[in-house]
C-alpha cells in the first residue's frame, strides 16, 4: 500500500483562499448553481426551523449535550467500546488519517475488490478512498451525490450535499457519459432512476460496506445514522461486514440525546422535519443485517483541538450544512476555494485547527464576521468568536524571525502607536491629507491607489479625507486657540 | 444630560460630518455635549484582524478617557460590538483586576447612537426632516450583535417627508467585513455586488445605516458605478431639519 498524507483534509499544496477564489468567481455558472442551492436548503430550513416554537431551547440543549459528552469524553469513548464489544462490535482506535486507513484497508481486504460506501466526510478527511485504490480495492460511492462526485472525479464541496455545485443539466451529462446512457432526460426522476440501477447491482453483489457516523451513543455502544436516500439503509442491512469510521467527537452521552439531536440536526441539514432514514444499530444481531461489525474511532488531530478552551466548541459541529448554506462567502465562491473538505464557516475553523495551524492560515480570515452562521448553526458554536481567536493564533503562529518584518504586522504596530497617543492621531491625519492629493481625480474622490490599498479601489471608490475632522471642527467650535488641547492625555502614556 | 461623544477613529478622520450632526440631533433635544480629545480608536480592527495584543493599550485607553463619563454616545454599531463582545475579555486575559472592573462599569454606559436615542432617552422623534426616498441597510453587527432590531426604522419612521423604502434580503452582509474588504478583495466585491442588487431594486435616493464602514464600501460601489443613490449615515439624516442645510456625505 502507497502511504497516504495523514491530513488529506487541506491538501498542501492548494493554493490560500483568496487565490483559490478567484478563478471560482469567474464561474458564472458555478455561481448560479450554488445561490440556486443554498437559497431553497436555506428556505426549506427556515420554513421548518420557524415552525419549533422550542428552537432556542432545543439549540441550548444540543450544545449543553456537546460540551458535556467532550467534557467527559474519556469516560464515554471506554463506555463506548465497552457496550459495542459485549454487543458483537469490534472497536478500533485510530490515532490519524494514516492509521485509520490502514485499518480499514486491512479488513477489506477479503471484499471481492470492492466496498460499497455510505457518504462520509470523515472518510474523506483521512482519504480513504485512495487508500482502498492503491489496495487494489475499488470503493463505490452509493450516495447520490457523492456517486456524483466519483463519477466527475470532483471534489466535495458541501459536507450535506457534496455535490452542490453541480445542476441537474451537469450531472446528466456525467452520467450519460459515464453510465453509457446516451437517450437520459434530465428530471431528478430519469437522474435518480439511472443511479437507483447502477447501485442496486452493487448493493447485491459487494460483501463489505464503509460508513461514517452521525453520533456514537456511549450507553447503548450503538451508532447512528441519518440520510435521506435509503443508499445507507442498503448498506447497513445487505452486506456481511460493516465498517463505520467516526471521529471521536461523535459521542453523545445517553439513547435519549437522540431526542434533541435527531430534532436539531435535519431541520438544519436539509430543512426535513424528519430524515427519511434513520438508522441506529447495536453491534451485530445473528441473522439480521452484518454479522461482523467493525468502528473505528479516529482522532486525526481532534484531541488537539480540545486542548484549546477557546476554539474547542468547534467539535460540537454536528455536520448540519447549514452554517454553509447561509455564508455569504461561501455563497460566492463554493467549497473548492477552501482547499479542504470542510468548507465554508465549519471549514474555516476546523481545517485549520486540524492541520495544526500549519497550513489553512488564510481560512480565518475568509470571513466577513457577519454572524449569520453563528445564527443558524443548531449547536450554537460562536464561529465568529472563534475565527478571531484563530486569526490570533496565525499572526502568534508566524515564524519568530519574520513575524516582526511582516508587513501586516508592521502597520498594525504603526497605527498601534498612532492610535496611543491623540496628538500622533491629529498628525497623523493631517499627513494623510496631505498624502492622498495625487490621487484624488476630478470627481473628488480617489479612484485609484497603489499597492495593497488598490485592492479597495478595484471594485470602489474612497472619498478622501476632508479638510477638516471632527475633533478639528469640534475644537474650533469651542475654543479660540488653534492647538488641540493634549492636557487630557491618560497618564500610562 | 451631559453626553459624551466617541466618534470613533474612522468618523474622526474621514466622516467628521457624522458627529456634527451627532452633536447636532443631541443638541437640539437639550443635551450638552462632551468630546474627549485624548480619544482615538476602540481596537477593534487590530483585535479581529488577530492582533489581539495591540488592542489592550487601546482598550486601557478607551476606558481611562470615559471613566467618569455619565454616558458614551458611539455612531458606530461595529465600535459598540467590539467592546460589547471583547472588552471584558481582553481585560480578563491582561489580569489586570482594575481594569476588568472598570470595563465592567463603563460597559453598560455605552450606547450606539440609535439605541441611546430610543433606549435610553426615550425619544423616536427628533424633529428630523428629510423629504427623501431612503432604505436602511441593517449592517451584521447592529443586527446580529446589538440586536438593534427596528430602532433605526422607528426614528426613520418619524422623520418628517422621510419615504422609507423596504429591502429584501435585509439580513445579507454587505460584504465590508473590515479588512476583510482588502485581504479578499475578490471575495468582498462579489458579496457587495450581490447586496447592490437589492441596494438599487429599492430605486430609493439614499441608503441609509448605523454603520459609515458599510456605507464607505456601498457608497463607494454606488459612486464608481456612477449609480443614481449616494449613501448617508443615519445621524446626518436625523440632524436634517426644515432650517439647515442637509450636511451632506461628500462630492458626487
Ligand atoms: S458548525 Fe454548526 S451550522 Fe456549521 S455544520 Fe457544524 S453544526 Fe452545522
Amino acid at each position: 500500500m502507497s502511504p497516504v498524507p495523514a491530513h488529506d483534509f487541506k491538501d498542501s499544496r492548494s493554493p490560500d483562499f483568496p487565490t483559490a477564489a478567484l478563478p471560482l468567481l469567474q464561474d458564472a455558472q458555478l455561481r448560479n448553481n450554488l445561490r440556486h442551492a443554498t437559497g431553497i436548503i436555506q428556505g426549506k430550513r427556515a420554513r421548518v426551523v420557524g415552525e419549533m416554537p422550542d428552537w432556542q431551547a432545543l439549540r441550548e440543549a444540543g450544545q449543553r449535550i456537546r460540551a458535556h459528552a467532550h467534557e467527559y469524553l474519556d469516560l464515554y469513548l471506554e463506555q463506548f467500546e465497552d457496550r459495542c464489544t459485549a454487543a458483537g462490535g469490534h472497536v478500533h482506535w485510530a490515532r490519524d488519517a494514516a492509521e485509520a486507513n490502514l485499518i480499514v484497508v486491512q479488513l477489506a481486504k477479503h471484499s471481492t475488490g470492492k466496498v460499497i460506501k455510505i457518504k462520509s466526510m470523515t472518510t474523506e478527511e483521512t482519504g480513504l478512498n485512495r487508500a482502498l485504490e492503491a489496495a487494489g480495492i475499488s470503493p463505490v460511492e452509493t450516495d447520490l451525490a457523492e456517486l456524483i462526485v466519483q463519477l466527475g472525479h470532483d471534489k466535495p464541496s458541501h459536507i450535506v450535499v457534496p455535490a452542490l455545485h453541480k445542476n441537474r443539466r451537469q450531472v446528466r451529462e456525467l452520467f450519460a457519459r459515464t453510465m453509457n446512457l446516451p437517450d437520459l432526460g434530465d428530471r431528478p426522476e430519469d437522474l435518480a432512476e439511472a443511479a437507483r440501477l447502477h447501485l442496486r447491482r452493487q448493493f447485491l453483489s459487494t460483501p463489505v460496506a464503509i460508513s461514517g457516523a452521525n453520533f456514537l451513543i456511549a450507553e447503548t455502544g450503538g451508532v447512528c445514522i441519518v440520510e435521506s436516500e435509503g443508499n445507507g439503509r442498503m448498506c447497513l442491512t445487505l452486506p456481511r461486514t460493516l465498517i463505520s469510521v467516526a471521529g471521536i467527537d461523535k459521542i453523545i452521552p445517553r439513547f435519549q440525546d437522540l431526542e434533541v439531536m435527531l430534532q436539531l440536526l435535519p431541520r438544519s441539514a436539509t430543512g426535513e422535519r424528519m430524515n427519511p432514514y434513520n438508522s441506529v444499530w447495536t453491534g451485530v444481531h445473528p441473522g439480521d443485517g452484518p454479522q461482523e461489525f467493525h468502528i473505528v474511532l479516529l482522532d486525526n488531530r481532534r484531541t488537539e483541538v480540545l486542548r484549546d478552551p477557546e476554539a474547542r466548541e468547534t467539535l460540537h459541529c454536528i455536520r448540519c450544512g447549514a452554517c454553509q448554506n447561509t455564508c455569504p462567502v461561501y455563497r460566492q465562491t463554493g467549497g473548492h476555494a477552501y482547499g479542504s473538505v470542510y468548507a465554508g464557516p465549519i471549514g474555516a475553523i476546523l481545517t485549520p485547527q486540524l492541520a495544526m495551524m500549519e497550513r489553512g492560515q488564510s481560512l480565518p480570515y475568509a470571513s466577513s464576521l457577519c454572524g449569520a452562521c453563528y445564527e443558524v448553526c443548531p449547536v450554537k458554536i460562536n464561529i465568529p468568536e472563534i475565527l478571531i481567536h484563530l486569526r490570533g493564533r496565525v499572526v502568534t503562529g508566524r515564524p519568530k524571525a519574520l513575524s516582526a518584518l511582516h508587513p501586516e504586522a508592521v502597520v498594525m504596530r504603526a497605527m498601534r502607536w498612532i492610535f496611543s497617543n491623540s496628538t500622533r492621531f491629529s498628525m497623523a491625519q493631517r499627513v494623510g491629507r496631505i498624502a492622498q492629493r495625487p490621487w484624488i481625480r476630478r470627481s473628488g474622490w480617489i479612484e485609484r491607489l497603489p499597492s495593497v490599498l488598490g485592492r479597495w479601489t478595484r471594485t470602489r471608490d474612497l472619498r478622501p479625507l476632508p479638510a477638516q475632522s471632527f475633533r478639528e471642527w469640534f475644537h474650533g467650535r469651542h475654543e479660540s486657540s488653534a492647538v488641540l488641547p493634549q492636557s487630557s492625555e491618560p497618564h500610562h502614556e | 444630560m451631559r453626553i459624551s461623544l466617541f466618534i470613533t477613529c474612522y468618523n474622526d478622520t474621514l466622516f467628521p460630518e457624522i458627529g456634527i450632526a451627532v452633536v447636532r440631533v443631541l443638541e437640539r433635544l437639550g443635551h450638552t455635549i462632551d468630546f474627549p480629545y485624548a480619544q482615538t480608536c476602540c481596537g477593534q480592527m487590530h483585535y479581529n484582524t488577530g492582533y489581539q495584543p495591540e488592542a489592550l493599550p487601546l482598550v486601557r485607553r478607551f476606558v481611562e478617557v470615559f471613566r467618569d463619563s455619565e454616558v458614551v454616545c458611539v455612531p458606530s454599531s461595529s465600535c459598540v460590538t467590539m467592546m460589547r463582545e471583547h472588552y471584558e475579555k481582553i481585560a480578563l486575559a491582561s489580569g489586570d483586576r482594575s481594569l476588568q472592573s472598570e470595563v465592567a462599569a463603563l460597559l453598560p454606559r455605552v450606547y450606539e447612537f440609535t439605541e441611546m436615542l430610543v433606549h435610553r432617552l426615550g425619544v423616536e422623534d427628533v424633529g428630523a426632516v428629510y423629504p427623501h426616498r431612503v432604505t436602511y441597510h441593517s449592517s451584521c453587527h447592529s443586527l446580529r450583535n446589538l440586536h438593534l432590531g427596528d430602532v433605526p426604522i422607528r426614528l426613520l419612521r418619524n422623520v418628517r417627508g422621510l419615504e422609507l423604502i423596504p429591502m429584501e434580503a435585509g439580513d445579507l452582509c454587505c460584504g465590508f467585513g473590515g479588512t476583510f474588504s482588502i485581504k479578499n478583495s475578490a471575495v468582498s466585491g462579489a458579496m457587495l455586488e450581490e447586496k447592490l442588487q437589492y441596494i438599487k431594486k429599492t430605486q430609493a435616493e439614499v441608503c441609509t445605516a448605523c454603520d459609515n464602514s458599510c456605507l464607505m464600501h456601498i457608497g463607494g460601489a454606488l459612486h464608481r458605478q456612477r449609480a443614481n443613490m449616494r449613501t448617508e449615515h443615519i445621524a446626518t439624516i436625523l440632524a436634517s431639519d426644515s432650517d439647515s442645510r442637509v450636511p451632506s456625505n461628500g462630492a458626487r
